[in-house]
């Protein structure tokens, strides 16, 4: 026990966790906390916009595999997180917030810069807490890591009254938290492992389907071994991109909305399907009812209230993925496989492959995505971090930049947020400074979070942002020339900025190739450059992205041209 | 088929617990046909029990989500069979008219129920049974003429050995 104040608490328990690295914006109701920051071993990096820095944290998680922490103030700064704080959950990502609130005893005053953020971000966190003393503080962050971090990964809020960062208190440090409710077991049912091997070892036409939960499990070494064992044909969700290498002989690309036909069609003929670390989202199923209809489904997941949500399994393993498929693989190894007849099924991935691929349009005179995609490609290195917007840009890079490696390809998956490829590449670059960093990013996402530009530079933190410019929301604009008979409405986007002088306005690098050759070099460039760097690429506002099932469909209605 | 369905729970018994529950009915979707909570007789928990429409799968998507709340001790959705279910019914009935009065006297005894209050326009009731129970007396009740009434919920327990 040791008196001292709450926001010395507050930093010492920071340190404790070994988190090096805050991204936040200031203000008044965390005052008492800068203060002791001030001087202190920790790094804050300043964001222009409370999103920002809650997208930083993100992007630092996920590059690390460390939680990441932001801070803001109370009321705006608090509500400024949120969107942050949500694209993290969904995307089940370790993130820690920290909210300054208003003195305890104007709580429910409707005081300055009040709001209810405990409530607001409720439905948003796997698990909020509102300090009230100055000694509840070590254990609140403490657990604020211990939460996020265990389980399923997830957004922790631990907000602290200002006053309670001013009192000074007795503290102690506790070694370790727990809470009844809150027992995180990673250890699979033996009985279920059994089960699931005993149906994997007679499959004929398996199909994996590998989600986040094999990134935040590392357990991809397992994974790829299972599927080479059972010569199973091997697709990925938005999120799971990047657990088996892209030029893997079992890789059948992204499956669901904008998925790959073989991917699509593989699952649609599959008779086991293995789901590993994946909610089964609608863009990951298309339509429900027509979801791989020969199937048994068997789903790893160490979320048990994922299994049946979505999809009927006919069986389950509850865990760690690395330990599930580790024990699946430990089964199947002592059973004699027939292999004989999944050499047939193999063909049938390239069968699909050349019926699905969209045809290329020629005599365009702009550069098209996909192959922007593919010279990004080339111009990087294999270990370089790649981020996304959200939208077309998004889409083309799921599907035609291929990654080799778990946690070198993230994207918003689950809330789809416009303006988070930036700034995580931001938190990625501060967490992971040895490796080159690029934000794949349409014009309309860089739009919305475009003011990072400056922590980037003040931050000595270069990424690269690489605009796919056709002067729209493209993906809107793809739905409303697809579905909506063209009647564009409110995507044009013409007006913007020019990006290049927008990028010198901050102190950063623009530039803008003419052709593919000219971008591959600006990419080449731009990795080696001290400062960020903004190529603005110019595509087709008429460019859609396929493969495409339509909403509403089925996974085996493929579009791949207008 | 969507049947009526009782969960019970144990929570943390502390603020913002109860906000949380329902937030997650809420946000979820599920329909809430009663809760009930109070403390147990350990004082730091709470128990609580709710009566909700579903098909299996949605409860056991409610049992699950509910089980991975943090300040959520212990869940299990409750055989019928195997428990005993009450809940207390508090109901106000216009007996200005004798007639009503005397049938009024007439049922609450048949269901075992007490009389609480009497004022010469009216009578506070209490019935306790189980909901089905309730159900019946306040459609008896209805021609009679409900001036108001209030229902606590379903609170229930296992038989025998069973318990959360």
């Amino acid at each position: 026990m040791v008196e001292m104040s709450g926001a010395k608490a507050f930093v010492k328990a920071l340190e404790l966790e070994g988190a090096d690295t805050v991204f936040g914006v200031t203000g008044g109701a965390v005052l008492p906390i800068c203060d002791e920051l001030y001087g202190s071993g920790t790094r804050f990096v300043m964001a222009r916009h409370e999103q920002g820095a809650a997208h930083m944290a993100d992007g630092f998680a996920r590059a690390s595999g460390r939680a990441g922490v932001c801070l803001a103030t109370s009321g705006p700064g608090a509500t400024n997180l949120v969107t942050g704080i949500a694209t993290a959950n969904i995307d089940s990502v370790p993130l820690v917030a920290f909210t300054g609130q208003v003195p305890r005893g104007m709580i429910g005053t409707d005081a300055f810069q009040e709001v209810d953020i405990i409530g607001i971000s409720a439905s948003a966190t796997k698990y909020n807490i509102q300090v009230r003393r100055p000694s509840e503080i070590p254990h609140a962050v403490k657990s604020a890591f211990y939460i996020s971090s265990t389980g399923r990964h997830g957004a922790v809020l631990v907000d602290i009254p200002k006053d309670t960062q001013i009192e000074a208190e007795d503290v102690n440090f506790p070694e370790r938290v727990s809470y009844r409710g809150y027992s995180p077991n990673p250890v699979p049912d033996p009985r279920e492992m059994d089960w699931a091997a005993t149906l994997l070892s007679k499959t004929r036409r398996p199909v994996i389907i590998a989600g986040g939960g094999v990134v935040a499990a590392n357990a991809s070494l397992e994974l790829v071994r299972l599927a080479e064992l059972l010569t199973a044909p091997v697709t990925t969700t938005l999120m799971g991109k990047g657990v088996i290498p892209s030029d893997h002989l079992l890789f059948a690309g992204l499956c669901g909305m904008h998925g790959t036909g073989e991917a699509n069609m593989l699952v649609s003929e599959s008779d086991i399907l293995l789901v590993v670390g994946a909610r089964m989202s609608d863009r990951t199923t298309a339509r429900l009812e027509e979801f791989s209809p020969g199937a048994k489904v068997i789903h790893i997941d160490i979320d048990r209230s994922e299994i049946d949500k979505n999809v009927e399994t006919v069986t389950r393993v509850v865990g760690d993925a690395k330990l599930a498929l580790g024990g699946i693989l430990d089964r199947l190894n002592k059973i004699r496989l027939d292999r004989q007849t999944n050499g047939a099924w193999l063909r049938k991935l390239e069968e699909f492959r050349r019926q699905y691929t969209p045809p290329e349009q020629p005599g365009n005179p702009h550069m098209a995505a996909p192959k922007v995609m593919k010279a990004l490609r080339r111009a990087l290195s294999r270990d370089t971090l790649v981020t996304t917007e959200v939208g077309q840009n998004q889409m083309w890079a799921a599907l035609y930049f291929d990654v080799y490696a778990p946690r070198t390809f993230f994207s918003s998956g689950g809330l789809g947020t416009m303006g988070w490829g930036f700034p995580a590449a931001i938190g990625a670059k501060a967490a992971r400074p040895d490796l080159a960093v690029v934000d794949i990013a349409g014009d309309g996402s860089f739009g919305m979070t475009e003011n990072n530009l400056a922590t980037c530079v003040e931050e000595g933190l270069p990424v690269v942002v690489v605009i796919l410019n056709n002067r729209m929301l493209g993906m809107v604009a793809q739905w409303q020339r697809l579905f909506y008979g063209r009647r564009y409405m409110a995507v044009d986007l013409g007006k913007s900025p020019d990006f290049v002088k927008l990028a010198e306005a901050y102190g950063a690098v623009g530039s803008r190739p003419g052709d593919v050759e000219e971008f591959e070099r600006a990419v080449g460039e731009a990795v080696k450059s001290e400062v960020a760097t903004v190529i603005d690429v110019s595509i087709d506002p008429e460019e859609n992205v396929f493969p495409m099932v339509p909403p509403g469909k089925g996974l085996r209605e493929i579009l791949v041209e207008a | 088929m969507r049947q009526l369905n009782t969960v019970a729970f144990l929570v943390e018994n502390k603020p913002g617990v109860l906000f949380n529950v329902s937030n997650l009915f809420r946000r979820r979707g599920y329909n809430i046909e009663s809760i009930s909570v109070g403390p147990i007789e350990r004082s730091d928990l709470s128990r609580m029990t709710v009566s909700v429409k579903a098909d299996s799968r949605e409860l056991n998507q409610i049992v699950e989500q509910l089980a991975k709340m943090v300040d959520v001790v212990s869940v299990k959705r409750l055989d019928p069979m195997r428990t005993t279910m009450r809940e207390m019914l508090l109901i106000k009935v216009n007996t200005a008219d004798p007639m009503a009065r005397e049938e009024t006297l007439g049922h609450v005894n048949a269901y075992h129920g007490l009389i609480l209050h009497i004022d010469p326009d009216s009578i506070i009731a209490e019935i306790t049974g189980e909901p089905s129970a309730i159900d019946e007396f306040i459609d008896l009740m209805r021609p009679v003429g409900i001036e108001e009434l209030s229902r606590t919920g379903v609170t229930a327990l296992e038989k025998g050995r069973l318990k959360l």
